[in-house]
């Protein structure tokens, strides 16, 4: 199963492995959202929607529309 | 005299790079425009050693050398164009200590335009309780740079960037990594296209016109040379990011330690209260309430002192020059009150800066935008539409500038169009005196009608700024797709220097702009109200009755209405009439309403004139006003303020566009005529609407 930031509950890791969608934003591709960095789920507002990570050492908040095209591999602790 | 020596500051938003700007030029700077374009330009002069001189271009934030907006896009125009009157001879990159690899990517591709760069690294106070330690001579071999480590906050690095700026000669130009492997080919066949051309310098030329639009000063012409689509673009820029970021990485893994058991929760224990999902609001909410407290409440104590000096002022002109006729006059009654109209708003344009640069500096505010994003979103706004909105209360001039950060033009364009719906302060005056006019006085539950009155119109307002809001978002097509990255920085305090740098900036900003338009105005209906057609203008005495209980005071104010009514404005008011009628007002009420296209405000003075009550003592004047409009009648008897025509003005008041200044703005931060004029007819045409069915109803 395809599984995307957006699928990510609050507190949880993944792995980027893609982010070639062409609707991703450039500036989020340089703010580190590249495959092979880890990102942390920190928070969400009401709606789960935006949502509040941290990648690559970048703390941001993007739409849930955004973070379902990113695609992640869950980290499981 | 030798050349000045010119500096950038680059870097990333929230890096503290206007702290290092304004710690390297103090107060010697100044706030311009960039061409054609309304994004601020912020320079200075630094005073090196020996009389040396650095001219410092404090340019807008930006992640990367690859525009998305306005304001970023500034900083690849001068970087690619060398003949650019401001092109730097040394570049600066500010970087904060915890974010140093994100603000390495922008590093990196400055260095690949071969322009000496020094790396600053703010906030190094930070590091030890951040558990962050560097090898600073390792990252100035690998990076081929010079670093300087510098605290703002502290006062500490200022002297030695000082030194490396003016040795920058000795900074290295060789670039960092070499981009052109992310596609050998392409990168030959372009360069052998322009063979006198740097090819990096090609390829940013290349992406920006597919990624953002045309670089209009741009000085080689692209346009014949394209073998690759949009898509593969992106991949290739993909390509180059992941490339930089294996660079500095690696460095990195050297060069920086971080112990992160020492990394303190300050964030995440703020996080947790601030953008919780109740108490987030409360608090939001409670910070809403103070602000306007602050701009409704202290701010008018320096606003009736400002009240009182200009009529003063006025008052002197006119006594002091008392033989100076017609000029005295455009001077007392034209200019003066012109310039007081502006300088009135003063005080509450501060008290707005002073918070939201507090909020915006501690970072709190990217917080406030993450809360309320989905909110907004309902109704096409974004959740950094929220700025303008509360900046509306003040004034709307602000308010559309403030737009410039929303990524998304479609939300970014409903804001612009909705925000003069939001009651701004030049409301006030006039809602004050119809309400304590029409309104009965009272109470229910401890609230006066008067002051539910006041509250529900608020409340109006922004409700028609969020309706509207929601039909733009359902009319408006634009195939912009929705960008919404918003960067949680920091909290700290923030830097009072700073906060009040702001605060005047951007004061200075609204009173220049605003008021040339006012003034102009002003002065314009000042000459509409001083000057007359025919017999009745020019020989007002004869045609007013002299009657024997009359004081002097009373004729001069009945003549001085008299001329009013004869007027080029007395004209233009009785022509209208037919229009307004239907709304329940009569000629002076228009004349009243058409002056307010200067500032809404001025339709207290007007109506003062209108009802001859221009000379009447200070303090009273509201008083009089009030009582000489409740007296008014129609030649049949009937009363021109009731209830029903009252409510109707309220109406009209708060929906109208009946401020040139914000047309003004609008037209520049849009860049067309089509949008303020969209705004004029649709606004004024809602208000019409509104107040006629308010009037027939209630009547």
């Amino acid at each position: 199963m395809r599984f995307t930031i957006a699928d990510l509950k609050k507190g949880e890791k993944g792995i980027i492995t893609d982010s070639s969608s062409e609707d991703i934003p450039l500036k989020l591709l340089e703010m580190g959202c590249l495959p092979g960095n880890e990102v942390h789920l920190l928070q969400l507002a009401p709606f789960s929607d935006p949502m509040y990570l941290n990648v690559n050492d970048s703390f941001l908040a993007i739409r849930k529309e955004t973070a379902s095209l990113i695609v992640i591999e869950k980290i499981d602790e | 005299m030798s050349k000045q020596l010119n500096v950038a500051l680059i870097g990333n938003p929230n890096t503290g790079k206007t702290s290092v700007f304004n710690a390297l030029t103090g107060l010697n700077q100044k706030v311009g425009n960039y061409p054609g374009i309304t994004v601020d330009k912020k320079q200075g002069i630094c005073e090196l050693s020996r009389g040396v001189k650095a001219h410092v271009l404090d340019l807008p934030g930006t992640y990367s050398l690859n525009a998305s907006s306005l304001d970023e896009n500034v900083v690849i125009e001068l970087l690619l164009n060398k003949n650019d009157k401001d092109y730097p001879d040394v570049a600066i990159i500010v970087s904060d200590v915890e974010n140093l690899k994100r603000n390495l990517l922008l590093f990196t591709q400055i260095k690949d335009l071969k322009i000496p760069t020094i790396l600053v690294i703010n906030m190094s106070d930070l590091m030890n309780r951040k558990g962050i330690s560097l090898d600073i001579g390792l990252l100035e071999a690998k990076l081929h740079t010079k670093i300087a480590l510098v605290s703002t906050r502290k006062n500490r690095g200022i002297d030695e960037l000082k030194q490396l700026i003016e040795n920058y000669k000795t900074i290295s130009t060789e670039p960092c990594l070499d981009t052109s492997t992310i596609d050998a080919t392409y990168f030959q066949s372009l360069q052998k296209a322009f063979p006198n051309q740097d090819v990096y310098k090609l390829w940013l030329v290349i992406t920006q016109d597919a990624n953002f639009g045309k670089i209009t000063r741009q000085e080689l012409d692209i346009s014949k040379f394209k073998t690759k689509s949009n898509q593969e673009l992106k991949r290739l820029q993909q390509k180059e990011a992941i490339k930089r970021y294996q660079f500095i990485n690696a460095i990195l893994k050297e060069g920086q330690t971080i112990d992160r058991s020492k990394a303190t929760g300050l964030r995440s224990k703020l996080d947790r209260l601030l953008i919780h999902k109740v108490w987030g609001y409360v608090i939001f909410f409670l910070i809403l309430l103070t602000i306007f407290q602050a701009i409704y409440d202290w701010a008018t104590f320096p606003m009736d002192l400002i009240d009182t000096t200009f009529a003063s002022l006025a008052e002197w002109v006119k006594n002091t020059f008392p033989g100076g006729g017609m000029l005295t006059d455009l001077v007392a009654e034209g200019i003066v009150s012109g310039i007081g109209g502006i300088v009135i708003f003063i005080p509450q344009i501060a008290f707005l800066f002073l918070f939201i640069s507090i909020l915006e500096e501690s970072g709190y505010m990217s917080r406030v935008v993450f809360l309320m994003d989905r909110v907004m979103r309902r109704f096409g706004l974004s959740g950094k539409s929220l700025v303008p909105l509360i900046s509306g209360t003040a004034c709307a001039i602000p308010a559309v500038m403030a737009t410039r950060n929303i990524e998304n033009w479609k939300e970014r364009l409903i804001t612009i169009l909705v925000v003069p719906f939001t009651t701004c302060s030049a409301r006030l005056p006039v809602y004050l005196i119809i309400i304590a006019l029409v309104i009965p006085e009272g109470s229910i539950i401890g609230l006066s009608y008067q002051a539910l009155t006041l509250m529900a119109l608020y409340l109006v307002g922004f409700g028609m700024a969020i309706f509207s809001a929601y039909i733009l978002d359902r009319i408006l097509k634009t195939k912009h797709k929705t960008f919404f990255v918003v960067e949680m920085p920091n909290y700290k305090l923030p830097l009072l220097k700073n906060v009040i740098i702001t605060v005047i900036e951007k004061t200075k900003t609204f009173v220049f702009e605003a008021g040339k338009i006012i003034l102009a105005i002003s002065i314009i209906l000042w000459v509409m109200a001083s000057f007359g057609p025919g017999d009745k203008f020019k020989n007002a005495e004869s045609y007013v009755e002299t009657t024997a209980t009359q004081t002097t005071y009373e004729r001069n104010d009945q003549i001085a209405a008299f001329k009013l009514e004869h007027s080029y404005i007395g004209i233009v008011g009785k022509t209208i009439e037919p229009l307004i009628k239907p709304l329940g007002y009569d000629w002076k009420v228009g004349i009243g309403l058409v002056a307010s296209f200067a500032a809404r405000e001025v339709f207290v003075g007007t109506l003062a004139t209108i009802y001859s009550v221009g000379s009447a003592s200070e303090g009273e004047n509201i008083e009089t006003i009030k009582t000489k409009m409740a007296n008014e009648t129609y030649a049949d008897g009937t009363k021109v303020f009731t209830l029903a025509s009252g409510i109707s003005l309220l109406l009209f008041y708060a929906f109208a566009m009946q401020c040139m200044s914000t047309l003004a703005i609008v037209k520049r931060e849009t860049k067309s005529w089509k949008w303020p004029i969209l705004q004029l007819i649709g606004m004024t045409a809602i208000a019409y609407i509104c107040a006629l069915i308010a009037f027939q109803f209630l009547k």
